[in-house]
């Protein structure tokens, strides 16, 4: 294997591809930064803020998830814990055998990918079917999703246009607002057929139990307008500790993800419809998820936990923009992916190990997350954690040689004067490939080596 | 799962445990992030209207100028909350065919659907509903007009003072605009599976 995986993924992308990834995320990005420094005197303090809170939540999950319990308890909700994915996906199917159950509606969540639940309640016999525009597009393509926010960035309106034909939602139509209007007049009747509601939960609120939503689509609203019993699925990480934290969160979430103020519906859901409400769950399920969660708190990157999955830091990443998200062969993409994705996979890190990699620790992933989270130290920490379990590293150029010169002076003095034959070197021939790759497209300057020593030499006299 | 719960919080403390100090939970200033400058001076209703206008929904200030403009989109048959229906009534007058009981069998009858809004956000342009105040979630979601009756007294400036008064309802629900969605190469197109044209009447 002569390069890292993400690279070999990502050079087999259509240029067409690449160039909408570009675009979009760029323009994303711009909006947002506009947004945030237009109407704030100091967005840097609020990120800084959000961190902090988010931090102190994470910092305290023993105290905060046994109280949450007990709010949602109270509210009338009940509550399930799930170690694992099978576990979760299992309780899934439980609460609706229990209730005789074999059509949901999903809203998007990102627990849900992470557990592969559509396709287990699928192989059971159940229909689960996603209800965001783009989830939907990804499902009925049997795909994955490539951005968090937006999955369907890696697909244009012509392919979108071929799939909703064969899938028998009218002839082929390209124009985004046909496509629209199709799938709101095909979902519209799965919801209200539709038994069960599943969504994720942006935050929860341990002070009062609020499950708080945030969509633009108002997919999840439907979810829990139309159906009877609502699950909602959860990383244990999502907890905020007060109401009066939320504020501060949601004027963040919407601007960095999409350069919204807000996003259209941001819901606060604390237990079932009130009795005086026709319309809604009379029964509520939340299911707190670990799934690799408590190994990551164990971990020196405890920080990613803050994530409020908000896409920033993947549209603004160089390497993103260039790879687009199935490069990361993984749920989450992008820098966070780049941290969270390996670390969820246990000890199955080093096949993940190369995601690390992928990043010139520029530092722009820190400089917008909402949530203030140092991406290039953490990316860092899982380079040397990689290094130490003796990872390979293909296309990585050897260091060996260099690590013997530089702890040797008389070698490293040696190497310096006999440098001067690297002008007549042809690098170009050189037989390491990350070598050639380089000399490709550049040439070696010529050699000054020794002129730091020489000058400060002098400069003792 | 019962175990699952013992495990994930035995696990929990075992991670946090060798952490020799906790963050702690931070103090601020509960309005850090309310936009001061927008808000300062401003009459709450009409900074709703214009914050409405930013993110493509409407604000009226009397019920015949709603009636108009449902007339004038063609949107003649609807829903109305039966406690609205007896004071708007007057106002749309002949060639509106409205109901007072939402059939959910018949969802895409109604164009419009008119509910009242336990408040709003004049900050943001948002519609606050909730389980108490807003008779139907769902005549509030499945026409492709939805029309909130909002009272002059439940505007607060911003969202800090709207997450302070979320009070006892089990389920509150922001609406800034309509529904919408850029899925499809980043085009922004309005009414995805809620409402296409979102309009607060303010009384």
């Amino acid at each position: 294997m002569r390069f890292q995986p993400i690279d070999q993924y990502s050079a087999g992308l259509k240029a067409d591809t690449r160039a909408s990834v570009y675009q979009s995320t760029k323009s994303t990005h711009e909006k947002r930064t506009k947004l945030l420094f237009d109407q704030f005197a100091d967005p840097d303090r609020l990120r800084e803020l959000a961190g902090e809170i988010k931090q102190h939540a994470i910092e305290n999950l023993d105290t905060y998830l046994p109280q949450v319990e007990a709010r949602l308890k109270a509210n009338g909700a009940q509550v399930h814990w799930a170690g694992t994915a099978e576990s979760a996906c299992a309780t899934v199917l439980k609460i609706m055998r229990d209730r005789g159950a074999t059509k949901m509606v999903k809203a998007k969540t990102m627990v849900s990918e992470e557990i592969e639940l559509a396709h287990f309640l699928e192989q059971h016999g159940l229909e689960a079917l996603e209800t965001d525009l783009g989830e939907f597009i990804v499902q009925i393509d049997d795909d994955h999703p490539s951005h968090i926010v937006r999955p369907i960035i890696h697909k244009n309106r012509r392919e979108i246009a071929t799939s909703f034909e064969r899938e028998g939602l009218g002839a082929y139509n390209d124009d985004p607002g046909t496509i629209t209007r199709r799938a709101r007049h095909f979902l519209r009747h799965k919801y209200l057929e539709a038994d069960v509601g599943l969504t994720g939960a942006n935050f929860v609120s341990a002070e009062s139990g609020r499950i708080v939503l945030v969509t633009n689509e108002g997919n999840s609203r439907f979810c829990l307008a139309a159906t009877k019993c609502h699950i909602v699925l959860v990383g244990i990480e999502k907890i905020v500790p007060r109401d009066c934290d939320l504020s501060i969160l949601l004027n963040l979430l919407g601007r960095s993800g999409t350069a919204q103020d807000l996003t259209v519906y941001t819901e606060f859901i604390s237990g079932p419809k009130a009795p005086t409400q026709p319309d809604g769950p009379e029964e509520m399920h939340v299911i707190f998820v670990d799934n690799g969660r408590t190994e990551v708190l164990a971990s020196d990157c405890r920080e990613i936990l803050r994530c409020i999955r908000c896409g920033a830091c993947l549209n603004v990443c160089p390497v993103y923009r260039q790879a687009s998200g199935h490069a990361y062969r993984s749920v989450y993409p992008g820098p966070v992916g780049a941290v969270l994705s390996p670390l969820l996979m246990k000890d199955k890190f080093p096949q993940k190990a190369d995601l690390p990699k992928a990043s010139s620790l520029c530092g722009a992933c820190n400089e917008v997350c909402p949530v203030n989270i140092p991406i290039p130290d953490l990316l860092l920490r899982l380079r040397n954690r990689a290094k130490e379990e003796n990872v390979p590293s293909p296309g990585t150029p050897p260091m060996g040689a260099w690590a013997l010169m530089a702890s040797q002076p008389t070698a490293w003095k040696a190497a310096l004067a006999g440098g001067k034959l690297l002008d007549y070197v042809p690098t170009k021939l050189i037989p390491v490939p990350a070598l050639q790759a380089w000399a490709d497209k550049r040439a070696l300057p010529t050699w000054r080596g020794g002129e730091f020593r020489k000058w400060l030499r002098q400069r003792a006299k | 799962m019962t175990d699952d719960r013992e495990a994930i919080l035995s696990r929990v403390r075992g991670a946090l445990a060798p952490l020799r100090e906790r963050a702690p939970l931070p103090q601020y200033d509960a309005d850090m992030a309310v936009l001061r400058k927008m808000i300062a001076g401003r009459d709450l209703a009409e900074l709703l209207a214009e914050r409405m206008k930013r993110v493509s929904a409407h604000a009226y200030t009397s019920a015949a100028a709603v009636a108009e403009f449902l007339k004038a989109g063609g949107w003649t048959r609807g829903y109305c909350d039966p406690a609205l229906w007896p004071q708007l009534a007057p106002h749309f007058g002949a060639g509106f065919t409205v109901e007072t009981d939402f059939d959910r069998k018949r969802v895409d009858d109604y164009a419009f659907g008119i509910t009242r809004a336990a408040g709003a956000v004049a900050e943001s342009g948002t519609i606050v509903l909730n389980d108490a105040a807003t008779s139907r979630r769902l005549a509030a979601l499945a026409p492709w007009v939805h029309i909130a009756v909002v009272e002059r007294a439940t505007i607060f400036s911003d969202l800090t003072q709207a997450v302070a008064a979320l009070g006892p309802d089990r389920n509150v629900v922001w609406v800034t605009g309509p529904s919408k969605t850029a899925d499809v190469e980043g085009i922004l197109i309005e009414g995805v599976h809620g409402p296409g044209v979102q309009i607060a009447l303010i009384v």
